[in-house]
């Protein structure tokens, strides 16, 4: 049942009928696989790829990776501060990393300043953060595995043998 | 200006028209494609992109690339246990369909007899004529699968048959055999002593089996013309890249032809065929994950609908039976072209057993899939009483 994953992670909409024609399953059962999968957490939840970039009159808004230090607490480790800060909306993801820095997240904010300010006032002034190194998103190429440029992929010709 | 006679007397694509009616068409969801509808996996061309880079654009040998006859050895040794040597018999050639002329010319004398199965892919007939083969259509039926079995068979072989060109899975109709089943048909080839052309292009499309190679059967490699290549496992059609196998002399007089005619086959394609081998095998399987997923999806909705399918055992088509509408198949997709704007292959393209059935390729999207099923149910709603 673990390919219903693999297919909901492809296209979201593809409804329990179809998963079950997929995997010659029944379709009760591959609801309750669905079922099952969301209440344990698996499935976190359901979203769209947006690609804002394309929206040339949409409010851009402004992305950052930012690096942070910080110092780990006795008896909690890395995952009480982690949770200070990934708490903050602006957080999008927030990573724990081996090598030279601690967390890396990804922040959104209206503009350059918003993120600037997010990360003076709230991140930065936390306890326990020793620095941070904020890099701006210039542009998005490829966002967990989806290519986000239009690619035409139709060159085939309409009939064949 | 005339013509030559073995030309003229080639039946034209009886379907040509209705193919020139797709091409003309806007909107058409197209499910009459023979080849993979994913783009060539991102390693393969950024290594032939590199390889322009660095000025590969020359001639090769007449063989093709040692490196990539030592990759196909190497591949084929892991893959089946069978073991051709790269020096003496492996010949790269510009896909399977240049390999399929090769083998036919380089064994059939004029009026020499060949068994065809009916139906099957289009261009075994027309180039064993050219060749000057005398073509013998060995008619397998829906009732019964569309399989070659002994006892078909035995009804067809004599001392005077000297050839039978096999392929599976088979276009058009997705029928592959088993180990056990292929066991029978060697036995009939064995007794006969005929020679093998073997097209095993869908291998790695095989999904309910292991595939087992022909040559990797008792009595089949002296026999066997093994081919294949790299279009559908790797998504590489545009390439042109395939490959033969089979005992030296047979390579050598294919290379023979292949020198005058071809040359080679062009450096690039082989350059990225060497890293489709060498390359992980990651995209292949995945592939082939969707494609089967594609499979039960397509086979039980065309069921749903009412048009009886079976389930193929590999390839990305699918062979349903149209016979309950009561059309012809050609008027069958002319029709839903015209009143659907779907596109599927009549069966009669590949050959007169293939009346009364459709080809539809499911190497498109699901959502084209979707689409297209539900367009033909009700196209079926609507001229089926």
């Amino acid at each position: 049942m673990k390919e219903i994953l693999e297919i909901l992670e492809r296209d979201a909409r593809t409804t329990p009928e179809e998963i079950a024609k997929m995997l010659k399953k029944g379709v009760g059962a591959v609801k309750n696989a669905i079922k099952k999968y969301e209440k344990e957490g698996v499935i976190v939840k359901y979203k769209t790829v947006v690609n804002r970039d394309i929206l040339k009159d949409d409010v851009q808004k402004v992305r950052a990776l930012i690096e942070v230090r910080i110092a780990p607490q006795r008896g909690h480790g890395f995952d009480h501060i982690a949770e200070r800060i990934y708490r903050f909306p602006e957080v999008l993801s927030c990573y724990l990393l081996s090598g030279s820095y601690d967390l890396l997240l990804v922040v959104e904010g209206r503009d350059i300043q918003d993120v600037s300010s997010f990360v003076s006032e709230r991140l930065a002034t936390i306890n326990n953060v020793n620095s941070t190194v904020t890099h701006f998103i210039l542009k998005r190429y490829k966002a967990d595995g989806d290519i986000l440029k239009r690619i035409e992929r139709n060159h085939r010709v309409a009939i064949s043998f | 200006m005339k013509i030559s006679k073995v030309v003229e007397r080639m039946k034209p694509s009886g379907i040509r028209e209705f193919f020139d009616l797709v091409i003309g068409m806007k909107d058409v969801i197209s499910l009459g494609v023979g080849e993979p509808d994913f783009v060539t996996p991102w390693n393969i061309c950024e290594s032939a992109i590199f390889s322009l880079e660095k000025g590969y654009t020359s001639y090769t040998s007449n063989k093709g690339l040692y490196e990539l006859r030592l990759a196909i050895s190497r591949h084929l040794k892991n893959k089946s246990g069978i073991f051709y040597n790269p020096d003496r018999d492996i010949l790269i050639t510009t896909g399977v369909s240049e390999a399929v002329d090769l083998a036919l010319r380089a064994i059939l004398n004029k009026g020499d007899r060949i068994l065809i199965p009916d139906p099957s892919y289009v261009s075994y007939e027309p180039v064993s004529e050219m060749a000057g083969g005398r073509v013998i259509q060995v008619k397998t039926s829906g009732n019964d699968g569309f399989k070659l079995t002994p006892a078909l068979l035995k009804k067809y072989v004599s001392k005077n048959i000297k050839a039978i060109v096999l392929n599976y899975p088979a276009n058009p109709t997705g029928v592959s055999y088993t180990r056990k089943e292929l066991l029978g048909l060697c036995k009939v080839f064995v007794d006969n002593d005929l020679i093998v052309i073997s097209d095993e292009i869908y291998d790695e499309l095989t999904y309910d089996f292991p595939h087992t190679a022909l040559p990797t059967l008792p009595g089949m490699k002296q026999r066997a013309i093994y081919l294949n290549g790299f279009s559908k496992a790797y998504a590489m059609t545009g390439w042109r890249v395939g490959y033969a196998c089979g005992p030296e002399e047979i390579i050598s007089a294919m290379t023979k032809i292949h020198q005058y005619t071809m040359l080679c086959s062009p450096i690039m394609g082989q350059l990225a065929a060497i890293e489709a081998l060498r390359g992980s095998s990651r995209s292949v399987i995945e592939m082939k994950r969707e494609y089967k997923r594609r499979r039960e999806f397509i086979v039980s909705r065309l069921n749903e609908i009412g048009l009886h399918c079976a389930i193929p055992e590999g390839t990305f088509y699918v062979f349903p039976s149209i016979k309950n509408t009561g059309m012809c198949s050609a008027e069958f997709a002319k029709k839903l072209l015209y009143e659907e704007k779907v596109a599927v292959v009549p069966g009669t393209a590949f050959g007169q057993q293939g009346e009364g059935y459709i080809r539809i390729a499911y190497a498109s999207g699901m959502d084209n899939l979707k689409e297209a099923t539900e367009r033909i149910g009700h196209f079926l709603k609507a001229n089926v009483r």
